[in-house]
């Protein structure tokens, strides 16, 4: 087991020091001369036109459900997956099935246009 | 015990260094690659001291990119937006890079060598259910791109930041449905056992590489691998001609290059996951664990060492190839329109995908096994 867990937690370690000091280096070594100017929103040289915290396309939702839906079909298969030559037929008629009601699901979002983008 | 730990450690450090400098190697290639590309001389100029010159060696624009240019993004102002959200900002780029290094911990870099009496995987963690931890971080990295674009309270960010966050999950499922199939074909998640089992060879001849029996999860991988990368033709997300850059639009000096470090660290990971997945990892054709067995029924003798020597520099030699081929990629293909890349994502790969994943399924329980 220590020879599994040592690797990763030290790997964990140098990794977020690494990151970290990448992140914060400019903080210690570079100048600061904040101006009320520079704060503004960047957008390309008009005056900023307010807080992007907002409203924003609801197909985006869309995606993040879906996503969510299939994704975890996906992770559901991966035991299946490891297991399927010691599983058999009937774990792949199951298998099979689980895969359709979720194809099902996925026509679905195809024919009411949830994939669509215009 | 002890040695135990401290090989495991110095065994983390030493694949950590790798990935860092291959990650700072390919910056230059960029750099320099698309000079080449286009017919420039590209960086020539910045040497140290004029060592190279006094040598007579040609200025490749190794200290320009490595040197040069790190030196001026550390020493810039760390600029944050007025409007911003300070702590999320700051986090985004940490949230970015961070989860793509700790992938490469599973990552095996060779078969085993022997170190007095003891014998030492050649791979950091020898986690047997890498590939659940691999997908684990993969899935993290967009905590990064989606974090960036909202902490920066601009408009160009947000937009940046929304569009690499919904092409970063649509074509992780694709991602996921490749990397199935494999699992189904090996029957392992143990990185490294799927590496031993693409030793050997088919027919006498053809090496028991995972891309002849899966060339289509390969087409799957290699798609949404540079779509999670957020390369060309995929670099909506970053778009300059729209977006101005997208998500690191208010970014700037040391977390401007971390994330710009993120990118090419995500081309190493693709790399080094097709040459797993499909190209044996550090399986050199027809070598043995006694060394060359070629078809014609030739036989060249090598001590183990030097076998396991030769599987690394086969795997470092494949991950370049792919490397470069992703580099390469940017000069050959037009950016994509959106609803282009939704399409492919949702209308082509996730269905390809499902075939692919229910066919394998067929043929290994009904074919009794592939290979």
């Amino acid at each position: 087991m220590a020879n599994v867990t040592v690797p990763i937690v030290v790997t964990f370690v140098v990794a977020a020091a690494v990151v970290g000091l990448m992140v914060t280096v400019s903080r210690l070594l570079g100048p600061r001369q904040m101006t009320a100017v520079k704060g503004e929103a960047f957008e390309c040289g008009n005056p900023a036109s307010g807080s992007a915290w907002g409203r924003f396309s609801v197909h985006f939702y869309l995606v993040a459900l879906l996503f969510l839906v299939l994704d975890v079909e996906v992770v559901l298969l991966y035991p299946w997956a490891v297991e399927l030559r010691s599983s058999g037929i009937a774990g792949l008629v199951e298998a099979l099935f689980f895969i359709a009601v979720l194809g099902v699901g996925l026509i679905y979002a195809w024919r009411i246009g949830a994939l669509d983008w215009d | 015990m002890s040695s135990e730990l401290v090989i495991g450690a110095v065994k983390a450090i030493v694949v950590l260094l790798l990935v860092l400098n291959l990650t700072a190697l390919l910056l230059w290639f960029e750099r320099k690659g698309s000079a080449l590309m286009q017919d420039r001389v590209g960086a020539n100029r910045a040497a140290i001291l004029g060592v190279g010159r006094r040598l007579g060696l040609p200025n490749l624009g190794l200290v320009n990119t490595l040197v040069a240019d790190s030196l001026k993004l550390f020493t810039k102002e760390d600029f944050v937006p007025a409007g911003a959200d300070r702590f999320l900002h700051a986090l985004a780029p940490f949230l970015a890079l961070f989860p793509v290094l700790v992938t490469f911990a599973v990552v095996p870099l060779g078969d085993v060598i022997r170190l007095g009496g003891r014998t030492v995987e050649l791979q950091a963690a020898p986690l047997n259910a890498a590939v659940l931890y691999l997908l684990a971080t993969l899935g993290l990295g967009v905590y990064g791109v989606a974090l960036g674009g909202w902490a920066s309270n601009n408009r160009w960010a947000l937009l940046g930041g929304i569009r690499a966050s919904a092409q970063m999950l649509s074509y992780e499922i694709a991602m996921g449905l490749g990397i199935l199939s494999m699992v189904m074909t090996y029957g392992t998640l143990d990185l490294q056992a799927m590496c031993r089992a693409q030793g050997g060879v088919w027919l006498g001849w053809l090496p028991r590489w995972g891309i002849f029996i899966q060339p289509l999860a390969f087409v799957l991988l290699l798609v949404a691998g540079i779509a999670e990368s957020k390369r060309v033709p995929f670099d909506l997300p970053e778009g300059e001609s729209e977006l101005v850059a997208g998500y690191f639009t208010e970014y700037s000096g040391g977390k401007q290059a971390v994330f710009m470090f993120t990118d090419f660290a995500e081309v190493v990971l693709v790399a080094v996951l097709l040459t797993l997945f499909f190209f044996g990892g550090w399986q050199v054709p027809y070598l043995y664990s006694d060394g060359f067995h070629l078809p014609g029924g030739f036989l060249l003798a090598l001590p183990q060492a030097a076998v396991a020597l030769l599987g690394v520099v086969a795997f470092f030699v494949k991950t370049l190839v792919f490397c470069c081929f992703q580099l390469l990629v940017r000069w050959v293909m037009p950016r994509m329109r959106y609803d282009q890349l939704m399409r492919l994502g949702w209308k082509g790969l996730l269905p390809l995908g499902l075939i692919n994943v229910v066919a394998t399924a067929c043929v290994v329980v009904l074919a009794g096994g592939v290979g």
